[in-house]
């Protein structure tokens, strides 16, 4: 427990100071990009990893985040914060209210179900022109304020995401360490078995795709008001897939494995810019290939090929005395 | 009189575009009855049948028949790669895993097909001439007929072969019970290998004859697919009657929906009618309750 906290704290100072150097360039801007995925896929990754429970929607809930956000401020002139926290009870309710139904299914339908509410929202995105934008987009979204301090660099912008992330980050740490995690962790096991030994799965199962649906709902206004400027293709399948190869790549039930895989999968893409369409290929063959070969992800992946390494090389030094 | 015809127009259409859902379905179910595995990648099949048959005639200039029996012969042959470098390699795999990896081979599919033909949506020329056939107030496409009659042969070919040979039974015993399929001597690896197989054809098939219809390009599978596996829900995962007309129903209401009520969320229909048959009926429309009885 304690080496956890400690862990923690080398993390977070690393994340503080990180900027310092970089002095808000354009590395500080994909960074946030990385604050706000790292969440994302944490979510994904307490109902995916930890629950066992497949969402190919997770996208939708960012996306009603960041629209929620965005429309409120823009169109009514709500208060960003006040918009924030309205828009990320809305979603957390309405995710637990079809959280019943579609978490009822398993395995293939309950991916399938997912998805189709995924597509759902994200049409209704494009199609409420008159809300939304429609195609061509939401803009004008303001910046967040807090006193005097407005957040309209990248290096404000960073702080800003990543304090909220480590928060969430903290606060998932602490959750899969408790009575709650643990009761995750038997309903992805054995269903039955949980319930046998009095884990209430069905309500559990549903307030973890909530908690999700709302961390995902909250990166969404921070999202909004950092871009100032929304679309509908940043919410769709697409990006669903995106997150899920993300905690595939990091590691299934592991919560810096989700931070490991969205750091990667968001600087690929800008390191394979000049190759351009190429990052949707490199997505495809790392979900295939990281879960035949690796399916613990990184975070188990690298300590074992460590561990494989260091005895294969005293065994070739007993060999020649 | 005029909205009638209206009406009769969507529903002859949305039959049309209803049968490809059948078939993609149909697709979906054979996979599923023998592996138990839904494969997400199934829409790509589809993709590359309508991709590959226009590629074949316009860039190889092959005649249209020839074009399109590459088209299906390929797509077959990747279907059968595909069991071979992803699912085969995985042992005791976890749904969760198989939906993973399915989902990591249609994107890479769909990448590949973009990166070697572009973006662009082209569409394969009707098989046989545009003149529209009046029928009751409203007109019939003969590509609508080519549909109607492909889905036909396709729903009695799969039927003779799965009840009369001798795959077909041992692939039909695989999917009552794998293990005991095993005892009697059925390599049910090699009958998962061909559940892919007549499944990418399958697919390609219905990709290809929708192709003249609707335009096609490296990104429609993700929705046919989805639309096909409606289908198949809708039929209770059966590979018979049931997600012939599941397909038809899906068809019609969407094609209706889109008509008189907005085209721009026609497929947002779809997934609603999915999500209510997840939710009430997940069973299927037409399969009753499983009964068992000691």
């Amino acid at each position: 427990m304690k080496s956890d906290r400690i862990k923690f704290l080398v993390f977070a100072l690393v994340v503080l100071l990180i900027p310092l150097p970089l002095s808000g360039g354009y590395l500080t801007n994909v960074l946030i990009f990385v604050g706000i995925n790292s969440v994302l896929a944490l979510g994904l990754n307490l109902l995916l990893g930890y629950a066992g429970q497949i969402s190919l929607g997770q996208a939708a809930f960012f996306g009603l985040g960041a629209y929620g956000s965005g429309v409120l401020t823009t169109a009514y002139g709500l208060n960003p914060w006040l918009a924030m926290v309205v828009v990320a009870l809305c979603v957390a309710a309405f995710a637990f209210a079809i959280g019943f139904p579609v978490l009822r299914l398993k395995g293939h339908y309950l991916a399938m179900a997912t998805l189709g509410v995924g597509i759902i929202v994200n049409i209704a995105f494009n199609e409420t022109v008159d809300l939304t934008g429609g195609p061509s987009g939401l803009s004008g979204i303001p910046n967040l304020q807090i006193g005097g301090l407005t957040f309209d660099s990248d290096l404000k912008n960073y702080y800003l995401v990543w304090v909220f992330a480590l928060g969430m980050i903290l606060l998932s740490l602490n959750l899969v360490n408790s009575r709650f995690g643990r009761g995750l962790r038997a309903i992805h096991d054995s269903e039955v078995a949980a319930r046998v030994m009095g884990v209430n799965a069905r309500l559990m199962k549903v307030q973890v795709f909530t908690l999700s649906a709302f961390m995902s709902a909250i990166m969404g206004s921070l999202y909004c008001h950092v871009m100032t400027f929304i679309s509908p293709n940043s919410f769709g399948f697409h990006f669903s897939v995106e997150l899920l190869t993300m905690i595939v790549i990091g590691g299934l039930g592991s919560v810096y494995g989700s931070i490991l895989g969205a750091l990667l999968l968001t600087l690929l893409p800008e390191m394979l810019r000049s190759f351009q369409d190429f990052d949707i290929i490199v997505y495809g063959l790392l979900l295939i290939t990281m879960t035949i070969y690796l399916p613990g992800g990184l975070v188990e992946g690298i300590p074992a090929l460590f561990r494989r390494l260091v005895p294969a090389r005293k065994v070739a030094e007993g060999s020649d005395a | 009189m005029e909205l009638l015809n209206q009406v009769t127009q969507f529903v002859i259409s949305g039959l049309a575009t209803g049968s490809i859902y059948a078939l993609i379905g149909l697709s979906f179910a054979i996979i599923f009855n023998s592996t138990g595995i839904i494969n997400f990648a199934q829409g790509e099949f589809v993709m590359l049948g309508g991709v590959l048959a226009i590629f074949s005639l316009n860039v190889l200039h092959l005649p249209l028949v020839v074009a399109i029996a590459v088209a299906v012969a390929v797509t077959t042959i990747i279907g059968l790669v595909f069991e071979r470098l992803a699912i085969r390699p995985l042992k005791n795999a976890t749904p969760l895993m198989l939906i993973i990896i399915t989902i990591g081979a249609s994107i890479l599919i769909r990448g590949l097909v973009m990166l070697l033909w572009g973006k662009d949506t082209q569409a394969l020329p009707a098989f046989s001439g545009t003149d529209p056939i009046s029928i009751a107030g409203a007109t019939l496409l003969p590509q609508h007929l080519w549909i109607f009659g492909v889905t036909v042969l396709v729903i009695v070919g799969c039927r003779l072969f799965f009840n009369h040979t001798i795959s077909g039974k041992a692939m039909r015993a695989c999917s009552f019970n794998r293990r005991a399929a095993n005892l009697v001597g059925i390599s049910v690896g090699r009958m998962v290998l061909f559940s892919f197989v007549i499944s990418a054809a399958v697919g390609s098939l219905a990709g290809v004859i929708i192709a003249p219809l609707t335009m096609t390009a490296y990104d429609v599978g993700v929705m046919l697919g989805l639309k096909g596996f409606c289908a198949a829900i809708m039929g209770g995962m059966g590979s018979g009657l049931g997600t012939v007309l599941g397909g038809l129903i899906l068809g019609t209401l969407e094609s209706l929906g889109a008509g008189l009520i907005s085209s721009g969320y026609k497929d947002a229909i779809a997934f609603f009618i999915l999500l209510l048959i997840l939710f009430i009926r997940p069973q299927g429309l037409f399969k009753k309750g499983e009964t068992e009885r000691v």
